[in-house]
């Protein structure tokens, strides 16, 4: 471990039981703490400003931030929320202290802390929660009641009286019928939804069965009848919507997940006013012609061009480009692209809303447009299933009909097989098992943000790489080690520490621990120069030197002692460790892999050969790229992407089902499907295995709830279900099929034992 | 069975005790942070605020 890389590493979580935080550490790459004053918002004297805070898992971590941010002057309110990770604060307008000390104290304790852009936590309430939330309480209220009445009525049998009876009934259908109409409204309008676009969901039989049980057992109530089934219908209500939460939730909280990440990711600018003082504001708020300065390890927010400085540009995020560019006085910098070694000052062209990303933005929503088709396996199920079960109750209806049961009877039977064939182990089965398999993911560090993620990864048969950041590290490390003399590399590192510069940092890593040159002079573009018990030493671009060009030098650093032979030290953007290891582990699931990359054709030619792909292309476009998801899923390969620069956003939004990794560019990360944290790929494999495992899980579920279907319609359609044999086959096919999804959780997986 | 004249509606109001609390558990933010409530009960902040006042 060398001396830079010790300064650069950001604090471990204060002392906290590790959970995602490591993981979630080097997920942001660059440790700047970020100034929230652009987010702070403003209103009726009192200043609030919410963030996200990475690695507090503990009750200590609680009374440490807390206590820290109520030592503020006129701090009034400073609540962590240990589930979400989100402080909120309140303090008087006017303080004396800059917001920039609130990140800097939680900086000091020891945790990574990220401001939310007040515009975006408006849209923030989980209102869709909440009202699920409401139904289920009122349905279980219901349930539970309804049930109670239902059981005496059941086990009265004959001894009780008819009057007696009615009495249960009438406060059974009292309390049934408004809860059925309350907690069915998610139900009731997603049905109205999908009949009005001539298509049929889950929650068209669903709502069928709710309403026609509640109808005919008001009837049955008021003809005197002797079955109803009220608890029928409320207690699949309650059922249902445990299924609904479940999803729900699911998706919620991979969304709020996905929200911290990104505001990690830096959405300030320094903006330098006319006299020359220099204020963060947001990104937003970057308008055409203003002068920024980019500090090193800063990413440029606007598009624009350099007007003071040199430096070396990390252009990996937004072209796939490994090796670092020289950036000089007009020249155009990107939105995303990393300032590296020294300070700059551009002035913005365009804002945020037209910088390259707003171009990009442009493809991906395309992208998505196509996904949205893709039909859930539980709704693809209830395609096939709604015109049997439905044709299968009107043929009853006909049958007693013709038989001569009369109209009620016949209405009836009719009813009862619509109740038992509802679907809800359906409802219930892909919910569940997606929520223990997001769950399972999550401990890994992969979140996922969608249940149908999980069932198109499951699907997947071809997998396509990005290389910079992906498969790579994404910085260069020295290449030809063995080839350089120990003398040689200790002092040149000697003369690296001064410096910035990617390859430095390369070298002095290779190096380990040592000493730095005190007096040597770093020439921005060219190199480091010092002199040495009287010998000059220089260390930098083969011209400058003065040694031979090469063609290809943008990977390459010289170092010269005096006069002697000037000495080459080769870098190369080296493979993730475990990155073969993983393609070949893909393959053996039926899961070949191609490389896609921007970079040039040599560094993406030396990437595939390292890693034994034989399928690979460079110097592709991100229009090039997302056209070639597309002709893949057109063959009818229902391709995996996986890429983290804001050039392969578009095609992670093109193919079938992506992954990006947690250092990947926001946008990115905003289009896949998957996110996965820590060093390597091996999560990939893990992602594979339990979406998998989850789809068998789901169609075991499918297939168990045919099997029951297939039992209890022939009793229904000869008329001898009665609400007590619909309530216990309700419950029982429930039960079964959570207790099905919740065998996922048990057992290592073989990603985990192979591969860590 | 006059007795069920008494007895149903003492059980639906229990019953409707019961939803009335969880839908003011629920808007009173109860279920904001549940990992935190759990944490929080570990805390002396609040002991030592009672000393300070009491010293």
């Amino acid at each position: 471990m060398s001396a830079e890389l010790t300064i650069d590493e950001a604090p471990t979580a204060g002392g906290c039981p590790s959970g995602l935080a490591p993981a979630v550490k080097g997920a942001a790459g660059d440790t700047a703490i970020i100034d929230p004053s652009p987010f702070v918002r403003r209103r009726d004297g009192a200043a609030t400003l919410e963030l996200a805070v990475f690695g507090a898992k503990c009750a200590g971590c609680i009374s440490k931030i807390e206590s820290a941010m109520k030592a503020f002057d006129g701090m009034e309110r400073a609540r962590l929320n240990l589930s979400t990770g989100r402080l909120s604060l309140t303090w008087r307008d006017g303080a004396e202290w800059a917001p920039l000390r609130v990140t800097q104290t939680l900086h000091e304790l020891g945790y990574r802390a990220a401001p939310f852009d007040p515009a975006a936590m408006e849209s923030d309430h989980d209102a869709e929660g909440r009202r699920l939330l409401r139904a289920l309480g009122v349905a279980g209220f219901a349930a539970a009641n309804v049930m109670l009445l239902s059981v005496s009525v059941w086990s009265g049998g004959a001894e009780m009286g008819e009057g007696t009876r009615g009495l249960m009934h009438w406060a059974s259908a009292l309390i049934a019928v408004p809860a059925a109409l309350y907690a069915g409204r998610p139900f009731f309008s997603s049905a109205l939804n999908a009949l009005k676009n001539r298509g049929a969901n889950m929650d068209v039989p669903i709502s069928l069965a709710v309403i026609l049980a509640l109808s005919v057992s008001v009837y049955e109530f008021f003809a005197g009848g002797e079955h109803a089934y009220f608890d029928a219908a409320v207690m699949l209500l309650f059922f249902l919507l445990i299924g609904r939460y479940l999803d729900h939730r699911l998706r919620w909280r991979a969304r709020a997940a996905a929200r911290d990440l990104l505001a990690m990711q830096k959405t300030t600018a320094q903006r330098m006013g006319e006299d020359g003082v220099i204020a963060a504001i947001s990104a937003r708020d970057v308008k055409i012609g203003d002068r920024l300065l980019l500090s090193p390890g800063d990413r440029a927010s606007v598009d624009g061009v350099i007007v003071e400085g040199a430096s070396y540009a990390d252009r990996s995020m937004v072209t796939g480009e490994s090796a670092p560019e020289k950036l000089r006085v007009d020249d155009k910098i990107h939105a995303g692209v990393l300032n590296v070694s020294d300070r700059l000052i551009m002035r913005a062209t365009a804002t945020v809303d037209n910088s390259l990303v707003a171009d990009l933005a442009r493809l991906i929503e395309a992208g998505e447009q196509s996904r949205s088709r893709y039909v859930r396996l539980a709704d693809r199920a209830a395609r096939l299933y709604v015109p049997v079960v439905h044709s299968l109750a009107l043929a009853t209806f006909l049958g007693w009909m013709l038989a001569g049961g009369g109209p009620r009877l016949a209405i009836m039977n009719a009813v009862a097989v619509l109740i038992i064939t509802c679907p809800c182990a359906l409802g219930l089965a892909a919910p569940a098992v997606q929520v223990v398999a997001t769950g399972r993911l999550f401990k890994r560090g992969v979140l996922v943000k969608s249940g149908d993620a999980l069932e198109r990864l499951a699907e997947a048969n071809a997998i396509v790489f990005d290389k910079t950041g992906t498969l790579t590290l994404g910085r260069p490390l020295l290449a030809n080690r063995n080839a350089i003399d120990a003398a040689d590399l200790r002092d040149a590192a000697a003369l690296a520490r001064i410096s910035h510069h990617p390859l430095s940092r390369a070298i002095v890593e290779a190096a380990g621990p040592g000493a730095i040159s005190e007096d040597g002079v770093e020439f921005p573009g060219l190199g480091v120069e010092a002199m040495v018990d009287g010998e000059q030493l220089r260390l930098g671009s083969a011209e400058w030197i003065g040694a031979p060009v090469a063609t290809d030098a943008s990977l390459e650093a010289w170092f010269r002692r005096s006069d002697e032979a000037p000495v080459r030290f080769q870098f190369e953007d080296a493979p993730h460790k475990d990155a073969g290891k993983v393609i070949d582990e893909l393959a053996a699931r039926g899961l070949p892999s191609e490389l896609l990359s921007g970079d040039r054709e040599p560094a993406v030619a030396a990437v595939a050969q390292t890693l034994g792909l034989a399928d690979y292309r460079a110097r592709v476009s991100p229009h090039d790229k997302a056209a070639r998801l597309a002709a893949l899923s057109a063959a009818g390969v229902k391709a995996a992407m996986v890429g983290d620069g804001l050039n392969d956003a578009p095609s992670l939004a093109h193919a079938h089902v992506s992954l990006s990794p947690g250092t990947a560019a926001d946008a990115s990360q905003a289009a896949a499907d998957f996110v996965y944290l820590g060093n390597g790929l091996a999560p990939i494999v893990e992602a594979v295995d339990v979406s998998r495992k989850a789809r068998r899980r789901v169609i075991e579920n499918f297939a168990f709830a045919a099997l029951y279907n297939a039992c209890a319609i022939p009793l229904a359609v000869f008329g001898f279900v009665t609400p007590l044999i619909a309530a216990l086959a309700m419950s029982g096919s429930s039960m079964v099929v959570t207790l099905n999804a919740l065998r996922l959780t048990g057992g290592r997986s073989n990603g985990e034992t192979r591969l860590s | 069975m006059t007795g069920l004249l008494y007895l149903i509606p003492i059980a639906l109001f229990l019953g409707a005790l019961g939803l009335a609390a969880f839908l003011w558990a629920l808007r009173s933010g109860q279920f904001d942070d549940p990992d935190g409530a759990a944490a929080r009960i570990l805390l002396d902040d609040d002991l030592d605020e009672e000393k300070e006042e009491t010293d």
